[in-house]
């Protein structure tokens, strides 16, 4: 069960820019009710801004034609949507049954070590954030990283020390 | 050992193409399946056996037969490719290696029952396998095998991909229909089941990815050609995915039936760094763990899982070797299960939550013997007492391990570390 803080304000007015609101629009054609947009138009906001703030849920909402508390459920249940924002490079480390078992904790430890964050912080100069997360079905190449979206497969800490040099 | 049925195309350079994949048949099955009647094609499918390879193994043909008639609603397909369950890794390579397979299956299955509606859910993390799927998906329209007018037929049939966002109980049938429908991953009380009321109150079917990507195959060669593999009650191939402490880990597809400890040795190079096999556990995290010795027996079918007291799943098998701490793989475990519960129900909410923290006051030395009881008690008041099984795809397991591993918990009461650390032999 997920457990979020609350939305974040940016002070400034949130809307889809024309790429999304053209995917928006043709998206909601293929649901027969527009509340299907939910997770849709949090992804397409998410790919926008990097996370999703108060405005972007009040615009989804308005946009959807629903209420914003069902917006921000959805929101707060699901845990890929970042209410606040994350570092340039979100590292995700798998952490269950296969990469536990193939030391996924070593690389956890390297990157404490390394950059300075544990799972669930960000690093002080906003170019790193660590989040461990649930299997991510890439168990037969554990363990596994995700850097932004990006599959990283047999990770040690050898690799991840190159990966890291190889980020801008 | 290893067989291509499903897996054919997969070593086909740029196979998920349309191009490529034509090349090599895909959608050829069309022209047979359009020349068949509908109920022809469910019996042919039931004829071939083939069960859900989701998890629960049931049979896919007489899902379908459960659907209401002339409802007057539309009837939707959702393929499940939520594919989260720890140790579990075999859908996506249907996803990225052979999409048109899926959709091909899709098409099979929609004309079956008579759907023009399917919805894709898709794991929020699989960010590149979602681009692959949906350029073929797009392929697919541009050339008329999806849209208006299914391969020149008049037959009319949409997909659409729905993205999830990081909620393993969304695979969980119903959990999954509430997130198509916007809201969050809640299983919702059956009966009613979703054949009958499902995806927007409309009856529908929910099938996982390798289920429908096995349809060509079935109805292309016929159901006969697809019985001759596997055993009698566990037909046609599966893709196995092999992880954990085994030389060669990968998704090898194999018939069903092998047994166990030769797939291990002859398929995946046998256990890691010449260690001695501990355990196996068949089918993903939530089935019930083999020792060494009952694996022995065990062959990789529905039935001889039952018999040795645990499940097929989801063909995910994980090997331990022996330096595995029992207690320290329980609690990952019921971490992982507490963290995905969907809190709608008490006992997997709260009792997962402290069946946790029993097992890490263990861990840390400050149990007794009679927490290890309590985790037994908590298994059985939790089990069956909710409104899915995503608590007893936790308890089931740890009543595995605490049975048949019982004295590596007791080590930690007795000595306050693990057996390996205290350094004697179990
Ligand atoms: C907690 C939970 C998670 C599940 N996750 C998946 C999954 O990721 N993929 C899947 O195909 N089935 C999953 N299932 C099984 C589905 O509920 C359902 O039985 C299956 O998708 C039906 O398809 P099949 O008959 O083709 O196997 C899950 C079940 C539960 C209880
Ligand atoms: S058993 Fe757990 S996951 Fe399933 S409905 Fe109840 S609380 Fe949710
Ligand atoms: S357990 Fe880490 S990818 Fe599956």
């Amino acid at each position: 069960m997920s457990d979020r803080s609350q939305l974040i304000e940016t002070g400034k007015p949130f809307k889809f820019d024309a790429e999304r609101d053209a995917e928006f629009e043709r998206l909601v054609k293929r649901y027969p009710t527009r509340e299907s947009m939910i997770l849709p138009a949090l992804w397409l906001t998410q790919e926008q801004e990097g996370w999703v703030s108060a405005e972007a849920i009040a615009y989804i909402a308005d946009r959807i034609g629903t209420y914003a508390a069902k917006v921000f459920e959805a929101a707060t249940f699901y845990t890929m949507y970042h209410l606040k924002p994350m570092g340039q490079y979100h590292i995700c480390v798998c952490r269950t049954l296969s990469c536990w078992l193939r030391e996924k904790q070593n690389i956890i430890d390297f990157l404490a070590e390394e950059i300075g964050v544990r799972p669930g912080e960000i690093s002080d100069d906003g170019r790193f954030s660590l989040e461990e997360v649930e299997c991510l079905g890439h168990c037969g190449t554990a363990p596994v990283v995700q850097v932004n979206g990006e599959f990283h497969e047999e990770m040690n800490v050898e690799k991840m020390k190159t990966l890291l040099a190889g980020l801008e | 050992m290893e067989v291509k049925i499903l897996s054919a195309k997969f070593d086909i350079e740029n196979s998920h193409k349309l191009e490529v994949a034509k090349e090599h048949g895909a959608y050829a099955t069309l022209e047979k399946l359009f020349a068949m009647e509908p109920a022809d094609v469910i019996e042919e499918v039931k004829k071939s056996g083939l069960r859900g390879r989701g998890g629960a193994g049931f049979p896919a043909g007489v899902k379908w037969s459960f659907l209401p008639k002339d409802t007057g609603k539309p009837v939707y397909l959702a393929v499940n490719s939520d594919e989260s369950e720890p140790a579990t890794f075999k859908d996506r390579y249907i996803l990225v290696r052979d999409p048109h397979m899926l959709i091909e299956g899709i098409i099979i299955c929609c004309y079956a029952i008579g759907c023009h509606d399917t919805y894709i859910y898709i794991r929020g993390e699989y960010t590149s396998q979602v681009r692959i799927l949906q350029q073929a998906i797009d392929e697919a329209y541009e050339a008329g095998y999806l849209g208006d007018t299914v391969a020149g037929r008049d037959f009319k049939l949409e997909v659409t991909v729905h993205r999830g966002a990081g909620a393993y109980v969304c695979g969980e049938e119903t959990a999954l229909l509430e997130s198509i429908e916007g809201k969050k991953g809640q299983p919702r009380s059956k009966p009613p089941f979703p054949a009958v009321v499902g995806l927007y109150d409309c009856p529908t079917i929910i099938n996982n990815v390798q289920s429908i990507a096995s349809l060509p195959f079935i109805i292309d060669q016929g159901a006969e050609a697809y019985t001759a593999y596997g055993t009698e009650k566990s037909a046609g191939t599966h893709l196995f995915g092999i992880s954990g402490h085994v030389e060669k880990p990968g998704m090898y597809e194999l018939p069903l039936g092998l047994p166990v400890l030769d797939v291990l040795d002859k398929v995946a190079g046998g256990v890691w760094k010449g260690r001695k096999l501990k355990g196996v556990i068949p089918g993903g995290s939530s089935t019930p763990v083999l020792t060494a010795e009952e694996a022995k027996t065990a062959t990789l079918d529905y039935e001889s899982m039952a018999e040795h007291g645990t499940m097929f799943g989801s063909g995910g098998i994980v090997v331990l070797d022996d330096t595995v701490d029992i207690v320290a793989l329980v609690k990952n475990l019921i971490d992982f299960y507490h963290h995905e519960s969907c809190g709608q129900c008490t006992p997997c909410r709260e009792g997962l939550g402290w069946m946790l923290k029993i097992t890490k006051k263990i861990l840390a030395g400050g149990g007794s013997s009679e927490d290890i009881d309590l985790l037994l008690e908590l298994c059985d008041n939790i089990e069956m007492k909710t409104v899915c099984v995503l608590s007893a795809a936790c308890t089931m397991p740890v009543r595995s391990y605490l049975n048949k591993f019982r004295h590596e918990f007791e080590a930690y009461v007795e000595k306050g570390a693990s057996l390996q650390a205290a350094g004697i032999q179990g």
